[in-house]
Formats: C-alpha cells, structure tokens, sequence
C-alpha cells in the first residue's frame, strides 16, 4: 500500500507535549504498480493536516532519536501495509530527516519530542476517513501512555461506523463494479463496433459503449454482493466494498439496479434490440449462471468464456444490427483467449480456492487445466488466420499478428510443461496485454470498405 | 435517562440470548454444535459466545445511530457487525436485526470450521508425506519443511472434493439468507422512508 503517516509532535519548553499533529500524505503510486491488488484508489497525492489536542503528558524517556535540545525536527515514518489478517497495521520506519516541514510550522522550533505512538492500525485509505480517526487517535494517545490494554485499544480502534460518506462513494462504487475490468469489457466491445464493416456512427459507439459499460457494473456488483463471506477468505478479494462492510447489500443491489436499468434499455431503446438482448443474456449468465456455478462444477470456466465472448458481438451487432459471421469470429477469439489467461490466474489461487471452495479446473483436473490452455493459445493463432478468409481483415493481420500469437503458444506451451508459479504467471501477465495488442492489430488491418466499393466499380 | 439507557442494554442482552438458542436449533449437520449451556444461564452462554467470536468487548459510542463494523475475525476472516437498536425498534426492524446477526454467527461458525479443518488437515497430511520420505518436520537449520506445489495440488484435491457436499448445501443456505436479508431491508428502508413523510405530513412546522 502507498500510504504514510508522519508524525510529528510539537513540545513547549517545559517538556510537555501538547500538540499532536499529524500530516498524512496519501499516494497511489504503490498501488498502481502491483496489479495483483484489487484496489483503485481515486486519490491523487494528497496532504492533510490534523491538530489533534491531548492532555498534558509528562515526556516518556525518548527513543534512538532523542536529542532534547535539537531544533531540527525528527519525524518517524509510518508505513500502513497489509498484513496476512487483512487489517492494516503502520509498522514504524526508524529514520531521522530534517524535515521541510520547518518552514511551514516556524513556531514548532522548540524542542520536539519524538513518542511512539503504539499502532496506527486500520485507517482506510480515503482521508475522509482520518475525521472519523480523529478520535479515536486522541484516545489512542492517551490509552499508550497509561500502557492500558493495547490489544484492546487496537482492537476498538479497528472498528468502523458504517457511515457511507458521498466522498467516498465514487470510491466504492468503482471497487463493486470492478471498474478496470469493466474499462476491458468496454474496449472489447468498442473493438467490435469498430471492426463492424458499416460506417462508424459516433453517438452509436457512444452510447453501446456506455450501455455495455453499464451492464457490466451491474453484473460485477451483482456477483460482489453473491460472494461475500467466500471473497472475505480469499486474499485476493478481502478488499472489496462489501467484505469490508462500508456498504450495505442493499446498496450494493440498488447500485447494481441503478446500472443495469438504464443500461439495458440504453441498448435496448437506442442501439438495437438486439443487442439489448445480448447485454440481457450476457447479464443473467454471469450473475445467475457463472457466479453459482464457480462453487459447484468446473463447466464455470467455459460459461465464464462466453460471457467474455459476447461484449465484442456486442459491439459488432450495435453496427449492423445482425449477428454476422465477423461477429462470431471476434466472439470465439474472444472465447479462445479467455483459457490462458483464467487458467494461468487459477494456477497460482488453488490453496484459496480449496479452502473457499471454488470448484477450478486447476485444483480438481490440473492436467486438463494446462492442456485446455495450451489447446485455446493455439487456436488464437488459427482463429487469426481466419479473419482475412471471412473479410474482416486484410491478410496482412495474421501476420501481423503471429508473432504475438507465437509468444502466448510458447508461454501456454511452457505453463503445459513445467506448471509451476513462474510459467503460470508469466502466461497471465502476457494475455493481459496480448489481447489489446491483437485488437489493435486487427483495427489496422481492418478490411477497407473503400477498396471494396473500387472493387466493385471496376467489376460494374 | 440512565433507565432507559439500561433497558435499552437489558433488552439487546436478552434478545442475543434468545438468538443463542435459536442458532442452535437451526443450525444442523453443518456446524458442529454450540458448546452451550442451560437456557437459564445467560452469562455464561454469553462468555461462550464471546469466546467463540472473540470480538465482542467493543461497545458503539452511545451517541452512534449507525451499525459499526469490526476487523476480520482471526478464525473465519468475516468481519462482525455490532447492530445498532434505534428506541422505536418496529417488529419488522427487529426481526431483520435477529435475522442479520444470527446468519452472521451461522456464517462465522462455518467459516471457522472449514479454516480449522482446512489447516489441521494440510499439517497432517504435510506430516505424513514427510514421514513416507523419512524426513523430520523441520530441517537441519529448524525451519519448517514445506512440500512442492505439486504434491500440496493432491491435498488441495482431495479437500475439495471431500467438502462438496458441505459447500453445496452451504451455498444454498447462505444465497437464501442473503435474498431474506436484502428483501427485508428493502422494506425496512421503504418503511423508514413512509415514516419520514408520514411525520412531515403530520407535522408542517417541521419544515
């Protein structure tokens, strides 16, 4: 997590502490760099400053840093990590800076005092949510110094009023509808709209983007709300909206309505109703197919493959207006990738899907797993090769497009053989990107209608 | 104001306890049994009940209206919810209330059984592999032995699939009482809401 807590206390000459400041200074530059974490944190670098006032302290004997009469100020670092309980806990970097904050805070000039305040355990990432802390901090300091219970202490700190503040809705809301996957679902949908042979209508991308965009919210808060106590388990998913109680199931399923209403009828109303169907259909399959049967048969993998299928037919029938053979296509690419990059996912989540429960092919049938990965890498390349036989594409798209379809067999083909944590993982991270990359190929090579109209005219 | 402060608790007490005996009727082969006492023994059962979800010493600040949510459990990794009771609690209020916090303490009783299975059984087997190789638990150094992904992958088979029937039976259990609880607090907050216009209408000054 990206997230520290400097501390910094100000004392009056007589050694007393009476003011506790403290500047917490929020980045996300951790979290955008580890992909493995489930969290978007919509805060950009932030500074806050609290004055929290506690009673007069006689000054503990003070820590490495002690130096009473120094007029440079020491601050101690704390570091909110994650630890293996899910609850946050700031572990205490020892370091002494002289820190800018001098210039700003002139009167603090007498002597500091540096006091390790016990634990800053469970402050949510959002500063709104230092308000809340505010108190409890003030009691935190006090209940240090008399060396009361810690444990309880900590523990009472830890517990949250469920209150949901406006400011961190977007937030949450963005968690519960799994926001960067839904971002995919999006781009694979526009992908086929844009590779529909029909002239591109802007308000019509516009609005299937938007309606898609909707109708997966809904589907990702939906399956949110089904799989709490089993995402609480999973290390993967104790970060969610819902696990950590800052809404209620019932929002969660407002929310979710509130998408999936207007969303279907967007695509309904004005797009096509066909493809308000499909975004329909796409809907009932995640949440009331995918979703139950993740806990009862490993078929959840290929249901889960169709329903990252049909965004891009999606798409491809808001052009049109008909489910035609390029739209079939894109869905089976579509469909074919979703192996590789599940099934590498899977590899390394099998103690937490035993545990929770979570029937995977890669737990129950490992063999399977690997071979169906490999099997669908493979055909990605075969699939490619097809576009230009069913003039979606020009020939020049398989080409351009072997050798990452080569890279992602060879990737699958060393997940087959060796099946362990590296191979696994390095054929996750591929598909991941492999997948933009071959759409955007294939928008290049996307068969031109001009040529086609010169074709026809020369014929005539 | 004391008084009825003091009821308030009396009242909360009592109906927990109340919740204690109706856990145990309902929970059936999933759960082991509560290891509860006499119904005419409410602290005692209250000790137990704390000892078996181990978070409930925290009380809401008494000025709080909301439900406060507490760390994950160490044992079922769900985190407890501390309800709050509003003075004018309507049956259906309650009835929710019961309803939320009795599927939460079926939830953890689940959870903390499947987590503790789950790990003695992964040390057993952990042990028994070792011993067929011949080898201590932990090494020359003293640290533990740990087995490759693959031979744990014929554990974490073996688990799942000796859990199966417990799951689906979980799972259908818990989306049901899920569909109870959302439906009710849908009608909770539709009440809530009548009752805000209700008192408007009656009331202009209020304005």
């Amino acid at each position: 997590m990206g997230g520290s807590i400097i501390l910094l206390l100000g004392t009056a000459p007589g050694g007393q502490v009476r003011q506790l400041y403290i500047f917490v200074k929020w980045t996300n530059i951790h979290l955008r760099n580890d992909p493995e974490l489930n969290l978007l944190s919509p805060c950009s670098i932030q500074t806050m400053s609290q004055r929290v006032k506690i009673k007069n302290h006689p000054v503990n004997p003070m820590q490495n840093h002690g130096e009473k009469n120094c007029t440079s100020y020491h601050t101690v670092l704390w570091y909110v990590t994650k630890t293996t309980e899910g609850c946050q806990r700031a572990k205490p970097k020892q370091e002494a800076l002289t820190a800018p904050l001098v210039d700003r805070h002139p009167h603090l000039q007498d002597e500091t005092v540096i006091r390790q305040v016990q634990q800053i355990s469970a402050i949510d990432q959002h500063p709104s949510s230092v308000q809340s802390s505010k108190e409890t901090l003030t009691q935190d300091t006090e209940g240090a110094s008399s060396e009361e219970d810690p444990s309880t202490a900590q523990e009472t700190r830890q517990w949250k009023e469920i209150k949901v503040m406006l400011g961190d809705l977007p937030g949450i809301y963005a968690r519960l509808s799994k926001i960067r996957l839904t971002a995919l679902v999006v781009m694979t949908a526009s992908a086929g709209y844009a590779m529909a042979p029909v002239p591109f209508d802007p308000s019509c991308f516009l609005l299937a983007s938007l309606g898609t965009g909707l109708a997966s919210c809904a589907a990702n808060s939906i399956n949110q709300y089904f799989e709490v106590p089993f995402d609480s388990n999973m290390n993967r998913t104790k970060n969610r909206p819902l696990v950590r109680g800052q809404i209620s199931p019932l929002h969660a399923v407002s929310f979710a309505a509130a998408c999936a209403v207007p969303g279907i009828t967007l695509l309904a109303l004005t797009v096509n109703p066909l493809t308000g169907a499909l975004g329909a259909l796409n809907l009932f399959l995640y949440t009331c197919c995918y979703t139950p049967l993740k806990r009862l048969s490993i078929t959840n993998t290929w249901v889960g493959a169709v329903v990252g299928a049909i965004p891009p037919v999606m798409g491809w029938t808001a052009a049109t207006g008909s489910l035609d053979v390029g739209a079939l296509l894109l869905g089976g690419i579509l469909y074919s990738w979703q192996f590789p990059h599940f099934n590498a996912l899977s590899w390394n989540l099998r103690e937490d899907y035993s545990r929770g429960g979570y029937r995977m092919m890669s737990v129950t049938h490992p063999a399977l797993c690997r071979r169906v990965a490999l099997r669908h890498s493979l055909a990605l390349i075969g699939l490619s090769a097809l576009a230009p036989a069913l003039d979606v594409t020009s020939w020049t798209f398989p080409l351009i497009s072997l050798p990452i379809n080569l890279y992602i067999s060879y990737l699958g083909y060393s997940f087959y053989r060796d099946a362990d944590r590296s191979s696994a993982r390095k054929l996750f991270f591929c598909s991941l990107w492999h997948l933009p990359m071959l759409l955007l190929l294939m928008l290049t090579c996307k068969k031109s209608r001009v040529d086609e109209e010169d074709k026809s005219m020369a014929h005539s | 104001m004391s008084r009825s402060g003091f009821a308030a608790t009396l009242s909360r007490l009592l109906l927990q306890n109340r919740h204690g005996s109706r856990v145990l009727n309902h929970v059936g082969s999933l759960t082991a049994p509560r290891p509860f006492c006499s119904e005419s023994d409410p602290r005692s059962r209250g000790r137990i009940k704390q000892a078996l979800s181990g978070v409930s010493s925290f009380t809401p600040p008494a000025n709080s209206s909301h439900d406060w949510v507490g760390p994950p459990d160490r044992m079922s990794n769900l985190r407890p919810i501390k309800y709050h009771i509003p003075e004018y609690e309507s049956p259906l209020e309650s009835r929710l209330r019961k309803l939320r916090q009795e599927t939460e303490d079926w939830n953890h009783q689940f959870w903390t059984n499947q987590n503790i299975s789950f790990s003695k059984e992964k040390e057993g087997f952990i042990y028994s592999c070792l011993k067929e190789k011949g080898l201590e638990l932990r090494d020359e150094d003293g640290r533990k032995r740990t087995l490759s992904a693959d031979e744990m992958a014929e554990f974490y088979k073996e688990f799942l699939n000796k859990n199966y029937q417990k799951h689906s039976v979980y799972n259908k259990e818990w989306y049901m009482r899920n569909f109870t609880i959302t439906f009710l607090m849908g009608r909770v907050a539709l009440l809530k809401t009548w009752r805000k216009l209700g008192w408007r209408q009656q009331d202009p000054k209020l304005k």
